[in-house]
């Protein structure tokens, strides 16, 4: 059945009615224009139109940790949480960094049909550091990689980032490299300040995250290829960037929805679910973090949404997993931080969390324009709306939610996934 | 006074001149020849060690029976916990089995303060040490053995001042100390090596110096920080001969130091690391006293927490 | 302090009341004891140790002789401690020459349930064997809840349940010295 959205504000510029058959977007007209008596027909005064959002980086956890969440748990989160595409990490059990797996995660996807699930590759084998995966055999494969993380773990051999970045050069691929120097932050636990002096957890200086940005982008420059830097955390990492793109290396960022909200100051309580990594940073951070989001000098937001079963995050800090669940609340942790202030429009929204993750993950089907043709994917948002986070109502199968207790604004009401409605109402279908 | 003893910081100045007056009649019994009192008759206090620890988890255990209270030694080498039994899990066995009081040692920062505010256990917390984060009952031993040699045995310790030496990165005792010393009006300066200051420290304790000859002849105490071997496998220093001859206390250093200025140690003491045989004999040296003294403390903060009905301590009227 | 200040507030004892009273105990431990021999006074903190220092000094002015004087602080064996939050404790000095084979005089302001002076007598138990115990107080004031008497008593006041004893010495309390009964509870 054809749906027919009324008068919904299109990425917050201008009132529009847009009539969707199949998959496609078929017809966008003025609001209140369009008719059809065999359409469903949807009201979205007040509402905002957003092409389906793109999370660059989220972790499904199978095959391997399905106690923590299932591709299928994890396409209805996303579902939920206004995404139409999601890029499964590749730390999984067994790695992704083989055709095989990957194209496990790519079929499981597909079968569930929520969202498109395209899978990162590993760049090292086992994740180990050592030796390179077989990226070319991911690339052609059906799920056709051009994404490349060992995210969990740092790509830190400089020769072996070297010859990772030179190597997908072949089939334009890029790689996401989690910037962490293993021997500075050994058993680091939270972000290393007066704080972490204080509550006797071993930090996590900010400078194990820029030295590895500073040399990648460097090394990026000289071998001419394609970065991309997941989870940017300080100032620091923003000034980098900056002074990069400055120099047109081809360089992308992302900043998780965490990274600009939450400050070190909740690992006060010493409650695990605020233990992440990179860790929380100051409120210096934050702010910087910000102010890049909306210049473009970090360009898009991602999730890094790390579910935990819950014995692995209610104990002691030191023995708890990294990691939060985000697929949900990151719309409106993103609308609170930077709509509500004013730093963003619903235009720039639509930027960073669906055109340029799409642009970056080479999708056609995402990101696109809403317009005539294009495959309807799509978020609605009602921007008014003011609720408070209830770790327990999720898809997940994960309650390690640190926004928890909180009360964000604007919330995603319906997602349309290739033309149909994945998620209506707040309800996810199937 | 609060329900739980987690962090130095649960005591204001009026709370631990309480510990410490309250403590100073305790010491009394042990001249007696019946050293108990009948206080806690009836209550169960568990040492739940999750680190090796003989000297403070027997200091606790006198503490408890000094007072007749039931004492339970939990230790978690070869128990439930060695093969993966969970806090919560290892708290609530704890507290089926009618625990008053949990005296919490454990190697990660920040156990004893979930213990008292996840609501799985009803018994008293009291932190026996935490990782690298506090031992406020070290530093209320250590505050009480300062006031009795400097103070007479009363009131604050307002205008002392006290250097603090040794590997401060890594140390709770540090920690609670340069908590409480504050909260009684003393001076905590910190002394150690760059690498084993914490980034950011001049945030949290104002003194702090690289030079202990320049800091000792200041201080009306010294308090010496065991400093553990594998941190020289770390790079916090190249040698324990060139540490020890920058921050060991040793007699001529001890010769720079006013008449009436302590020696403390937390012990287990590295003889020739951080403090030479000859100061830790010598008559400034306080520290056996310091063991002592740790058993009257730790009966007063047993007492305070869990010799009457749960709330607020009175005064005597 | 008189009658008229305070609601239905009575002085019974005035300064010199006090004084002539401590006199008649000092002379009548004496008496009962046949001289000062052995003699050990602990006054129960806190309005008990000035009672035991002033009777000392009587002795000594009546006897010439120096009695050893000390207090004994019994919070901690109180029957009822788990009734309120903890209390402070107070001083405890034993005097040198201990109790052991002693004629222990326990001294307080008020004897009124006996539960403090039984938890002296506990108290005593662990400190050494006093070859006897005696109780010398200011006031008894009736309502006994454990079979316990004084030996000597200063005046004996029977009050009412609702009402409440105030004694006021000037070591303790400032410089007005009496013993007064109002309504209202303790």
């Amino acid at each position: 059945m054809s749906i027919l959205l009324k008068n919904g504000s299109l990425k917050g510029e201008k009132n529009v009615d847009i009539l969707i058959e199949n998959d496609k977007i078929s017809k966008v007209a003025p609001a209140n224009s369009l008719k059809d008596d065999k359409a469903e027909v949807i009201d979205l005064t007040g509402l905002i139109i957003l092409p389906g959002l793109v999370d660059l980086h989220t972790h499904l956890r199978e095959p391997g940790r399905e106690d923590a969440e299932t591709v299928a748990t994890g396409s209805a989160a996303a579902a939920r949480g206004g995404f139409t595409a999601v890029h499964a990490m590749a730390n999984t059990l067994p790695v992704a960094d083989t055709a095989g797996v990957v194209e496990q995660v790519w079929n499981l996807g597909k079968s569930i049909g929520l969202v498109d699930v395209y899978p990162v590759g590993a760049v090292t084998i086992g994740l180990k550091g050592e030796n390179l995966a077989e990226l070319s055999a991911m690339a052609d494969s059906t799920a056709r990689v051009r994404i490349f993380s060992d995210d969990g773990h740092c790509v830190s051999d400089p020769v072996l980032m070297r010859r990772a970045l030179e190597y997908v050069k072949a089939f334009n691929g890029v790689i996401a490299q989690h910037a962490q120097e293993p021997r500075l932050t050994k058993n680091a636990q939270m972000n290393e300040s007066e704080l972490s002096g204080r509550l006797g957890l071993t930090g996590w200086p900010a400078v194990a995250e820029e030295a590895i940005v500073a040399r990648d982008v460097l090394l990026t420059e000289h071998v001419q290829s394609k970065l991309h830097v997941c989870h940017a955390s300080t100032a620091g990492t923003v000034d980098i960037l900056r002074w990069a793109k400055g120099k047109k290396v081809n360089v992308t960022a992302e900043v998780t929805p965490h990274h600009l909200f939450l400050s070190q100051i909740h690992c006060e309580s010493y409650d695990a679910k605020f233990k992440v990594n990179p860790p929380l940073r100051t409120d210096d951070d934050i702010n910087e973090l910000r102010k890049a989001l909306a210049e473009g000098i970090i360009d898009v937001v991602a999730t890094d949404h790390a579910p935990h079963p819950m014995e692995d995050k209610e104990g002691e800090w030191s023995s708890a997993a990294f990691g939060m669940t985000g697929l949900e609340t990151a719309l409106s942790v993103v609308a609170t931080a930077m709509v509500e202030t004013k730093l963003m429009t619903w235009a720039d929204v639509a930027r960073v969390m669906s055109e340029k993750p799409a642009e970056i993950g080479q999708l056609t089907e995402h990101g696109r324009p809403i317009a005539e043709n294009e495959i309807a994917n799509l978020c609605i948002i009602d921007p008014n709306a003011s609720w408070k986070v209830d770790a327990k109502d999720t898809h997940s199968l994960s309650t390690n939610n640190p926004f928890h207790d909180m009360t964000l604004k604007s919330k995603v009401i319906h997602t349309i996934f290739r033309g149909k409605f994945s998620m209506k109402s707040g309800q996810v279908q199937k | 006074m609060k329900k739980h003893l987690v962090s130095a910081h649960d005591l204001n100045k009026e709370e631990a001149v309480l510990v410490l007056d309250t403590a100073k009649e305790l010491a009394l019994i042990s001249d007696r020849p019946v050293k108990k009192l009948p206080t806690l008759r009836g209550r169960t206090v568990v040492n739940l060690f999750f680190e090796d620890s003989t000297r403070t988890r027997i200091s606790f255990e006198a503490a408890s029976k000094r007072l007749s209270a039931d004492v339970i030694n939990f230790s978690a080498k070869g128990s439930s916990v060695s093969k993966g039994e969970s806090l919560k899990d290892t708290a609530q066995t704890l507290q089926s089995m009618g625990a008053d009081a949990v005296v919490i040692r454990h190697g990660s920062s920040g156990a004893p303060h979930l213990l008292a505010t996840r609501n799985w256990i009803d018994a008293v917390v009291i932190n026996a040490g935490d990782g690298t984060h506090e031992h406020p009952t070290q530093a209320l031993l250590d505050a009480y053995t300062i006031r009795k040699h400097l103070r007479n045995n009363e009131g604050d310790l307002n205008g002392l001042k006290v250097a603090i030496v040794g590997d401060i990165l890594h140390s709770r005792v540090a920690r609670s100390n340069a908590i409480l010393l504050k909260t009684l009006g003393a001076t905590p300066i910190m002394v150690a090596p760059p690498t084993l200051l914490p980034v950011g420290i001049e945030k949290w304790n104002g003194e702090f110096s690289y030079d202990l000859d320049e800091v000792l002849p200041q201080v009306d105490a010294v308090m010496m920080l065991r400093v553990q071997q594998e941190r020289m496998s770390d790079a916090y220093f190249p040698t324990t001969r060139e540490y020890s001859r920058n921050f060991g206390l040793n007699a001529q250093r001890l010769k720079t130091m006013q008449k009436h200025a302590l020696v403390l140690h937390p012990g287990p003491m590295n003889r020739g690391m951080e403090i030479t045989a000859e100061v830790a004999d010598s008559t400034n040296s306080v520290v056996i006293e310091q063991v002592a003294n740790g058993v009257s403390v730790r009966m007063a903060v047993l007492y305070l927490l869990l010799g009457g009905s749960n709330s607020e301590t009175g005064e005597n009227n | 302090m008189s009658a008229n200040s305070r609601n239905s507030a009575r002085v019974v004892l005035e300064s010199s009341d006090i004084s002539r009273a401590l006199s008649r105990i000092a002379h009548e431990i004496l008496e009962n004891n046949k001289g000062s021999k052995d003699l050990v006074l602990l006054g129960i903190p806190s309005r008990g140790v000035p009672l035991a220092n002033r009777i000392a000094q009587k002795i000594n002015e009546f006897e010439k002789v120096n009695i050893p004087v000390g207090s004994l602080d019994i919070t901690m064996y109180r029957d009822d401690l788990r009734l309120r939050p903890p209390r402070a404790l107070a001083h405890t000095e034993i005097p040198d020459g201990g109790i052991d084979h002693k004629i222990v005089i326990l001294v307080d302001d008020v004897l009124f349930s006996g539960r403090t002076i039984r938890a002296a007598l506990d108290a005593l138990n662990d400190i050494g064997r006093p070859a006897m115990v005696q109780v010398a107080v200011l006031i008894d004031r009736g309502h006994r809840e454990l079979p316990i008497r004084a030996d000597y008593v200063g005046k004996n006041i029977p009050t009412s349940m609702g009402e409440s004893v105030q004694v006021s010495l000037a070591d303790v309390d400032g410089n007005q010295e009496s013993v007064t009964i109002s309504a209202g509870e303790q």
